[in-house]
């Protein structure tokens, strides 16, 4: 049993920058476990001689060639910006003072 | 603000502890599109002027793979000597930080593309070390972050930054090798040995230019000391972004001599990040890194494996070009040189420019003799390199054909080599504008050979009497006399000839 814990939900929360409340913790722990253990069951009936699988399609080398296809302009890349300055995206503060 | 760092001196440090390194090479590839996405990579674009929703990681939007990038990246993997795996696939690198819009780097995890094999280093006295290669794998550049508001451009106390994505999704290679072990005192001379075979490298390959200081190819230098004759090695610091060969061999130097002094006192290195700074030739402590990294990778599901089929490796493996060690060592056969005099060609910069002027007529020893010598001290007095001097290789091999062909002889070939270097034309122009011809007037010459002879009857017996070497004093007579502007060896003929001697 994977036995997901409290801790390892909190490290993962902060990892993905959310703020969850002690009892969303536990509430999740609870739910991660259930569906890791779940998922967990494929590796029941997976045995040695089945690969791990990562894509659904027995493809292999989708590949372009190096050739140069139109851009956006910058004004169609800043459209969605929530803020800009001197044609760059304008982000907060990314660390404070030391 | 700023704390000096207790050093010991280097000797002390290698009395005691033996050094450790690891280096992280990124080389931005000189591919015409991005990795994932058809946008232009050029230099100098206006800002986000070469994005898509691809590389912008809008919704909806789906990475296909640089076919170009891939071959770049399995001849790489070739030329280090490397296995190329057979099938491998990209992984998402997650992490928070406004240099990728996606939230991620599109990465390799446990699957490089290259992996387990070797770069052969010369040091300056020609002895060969073996770094041993982990890993080289494919991923992407980020953006440009500018900081705003703080003091001098730093992120601390900025208020705000600004983000170019031009260069997010630009195609990297990530040379990462095994510990190297072994170098002792001359582990800086390793290190920097390394990283300049390895630009050599990209450069004979062609995938990229490789300018550090256009940050197309970044170092980072993982350190650790452990006692003389341990085994286990100590805790390292990874000092970030060392960008030119000179800097990659200082940060070494100066780590080891920190990390001696602070087990020396009996303290422990602090694993973390550090910043090396160009001024004073020291590093200064970065981020912590107070918990293991946690990039939770994963396979990326918008990409499918690359599989390089063994018969497509093996032609690109058929079509890898002369590798510069190879070339150097065959050059200095051909050559007849030594490896210091190699080194010291290298040193210059000037082995292409001596290859291409042999290519442009010139002989070897000519070649090598003008770049290194004359050139070479024009290139240090005026601060710049041998490839920056408005002169090239083709001019300098005209010069040495005029040479040849008697038509100058070296002092007036150095002054037409300072006239094409002041801007006054080619070659030829300069010989015409500052009538700059070996004097060939056989009457004039006679005259001033008949005038050095009569000045000088005590040597002129000499040479009579069968001291051939005696002539050289009579030339110097002459090409004063001609103000250096006859043919040095068509006056020794001349003198011989009057005197009545055969040359020996």
């Amino acid at each position: 049993m994977p036995g997901i814990t409290r801790e390892e939900v909190s490290h993962l929360a902060r990892l993905a920058r959310l703020e969850l409340k002690p009892e969303e913790l536990e509430h999740f722990a609870g739910q991660l476990d259930d569906i890791i253990g779940a998922v967990a069951r494929v590796g029941e009936v997976a045995d040695q001689d089945v690969p791990p699988t990562s894509h659904p399609l027995p493809l292999t080398n989708v590949m372009r060639a190096d050739e140069v296809r139109p851009s956006l302009t910058p004004a169609q890349a800043l459209s969605g910006a929530p803020a800009q300055e001197q044609q760059r995206f304008k982000v907060p503060q990314i660390l404070g003072e030391e | 603000m700023t704390t000096l760092t207790d050093l010991v001196s280097y000797e002390d440090a290698l009395a005691s502890y033996d050094p450790v390194m690891g280096l992280e090479v990124h080389v931005e590839l000189g591919t015409k599109t991005k990795m994932f996405c058809g946008c232009s990579t050029a230099l100098g674009a206006e800002p986000n002027s070469q994005t898509c929703p691809t590389c912008l990681g809008l919704p909806g939007s789906l990475p296909v793979v640089n076919a170009t990038g891939v071959e770049s990246a399995v001849r790489i993997g070739l030329a280090l000597n490397c296995e190329i795996a057979e099938w491998c696939r990209f992984a998402r690198k997650n992490y928070f930080y406004p240099d990728m819009p996606k939230n991620f780097q599109t990465s390799q995890y446990d699957e490089p593309i290259a992996f387990n094999g070797y770069l052969d280093v010369q040091l300056e006295d020609g002895e060969t070390f073996r770094v041993e290669i982990e890993r080289a794998h494919m991923e992407e550049d980020t953006g440009k972050s500018t900081h705003v508001g703080g003091a001098t451009g730093r992120i601390h106390g900025a208020s705000h930054s600004l983000l170019d994505y031009n260069r997010a999704g630009i195609p990297l290679i990530e040379i990462v090798t095994k510990p190297i072990v072994g170098a002792g005192e001359r582990a800086p001379e390793v290190a920097k040995a390394y990283v300049r075979e390895l630009r050599e490298l990209i450069r004979a390959l062609g995938v990229s230019e490789a300018r550090m200081e256009m940050g197309q190819m970044r170092c980072d230098v993982n350190l650790s000391l452990m006692p003389k004759g341990a085994e286990k090695f100590g805790t390292r610091s990874e000092t970030k972004n060392v960008n030119s060969l000179r800097s990659v061999e200082r940060a070494c130097r100066f780590e080891i001599q920190r990390h001696a002094a602070v087990l020396g006192g009996g303290g422990t290195v602090i694993q973390e990040t550090r910043h090396f700074h160009e001024d004073t030739g020291s590093t200064t402590s970065g981020r912590v890194k107070e918990e293991a990294e946690d990039y939770r990778y994963f396979p990326e599901p918008d990409l499918v494996p690359v599989a390089p089929a063994r018969a497509w490796v093996e032609e690109l493996r058929g079509s890898l070009p002369e590798l510069p060690l190879v070339r150097r060592n065959r050059l200095l056969e051909e050559w007849g040189i030594s490896a210091t005099d190699m080194q010291a060609i290298l040193n210059a910069g000037a082995l292409d420019l001596i290859v291409a002027t042999i290519e442009e007529g010139a002989d070897a020893a000519s070649a090598r003799k003008w770049w290194m010598g004359e050139l070479a001290r024009h290139a240090n007095e005026s601060g710049k390199a041998l490839d920056e001097l408005p002169i090239n290789a083709q001019q300098v091999a005209r010069v040495t054909r005029l040479v040849a062909d008697g038509d100058l002889n070296d002092k007036l070939a150095r002054q037409v080599i300072e006239g094409v270097l002041a801007g006054e034309g080619t070659p030829d122009e300069v010989v015409e504008k500052r009538g700059l011809k070996v004097v060939s007037d056989e009457g004039a010459l006679t005259t001033a050979v008949d005038e050095a002879i009569a000045g000088n009857p005590a040597i002129a017996d000499k040479i009579r009497g069968g001291k051939v070497a005696a002539a050289g004093a009579l030339v110097g007579a002459v090409m004063k006399a001609t103000r250096g502007q006859a043919d040095a060896a068509r006056v020794k003929e001349l003198i011989l000839e009057k005197l009545g001697v055969a040359e020996g």
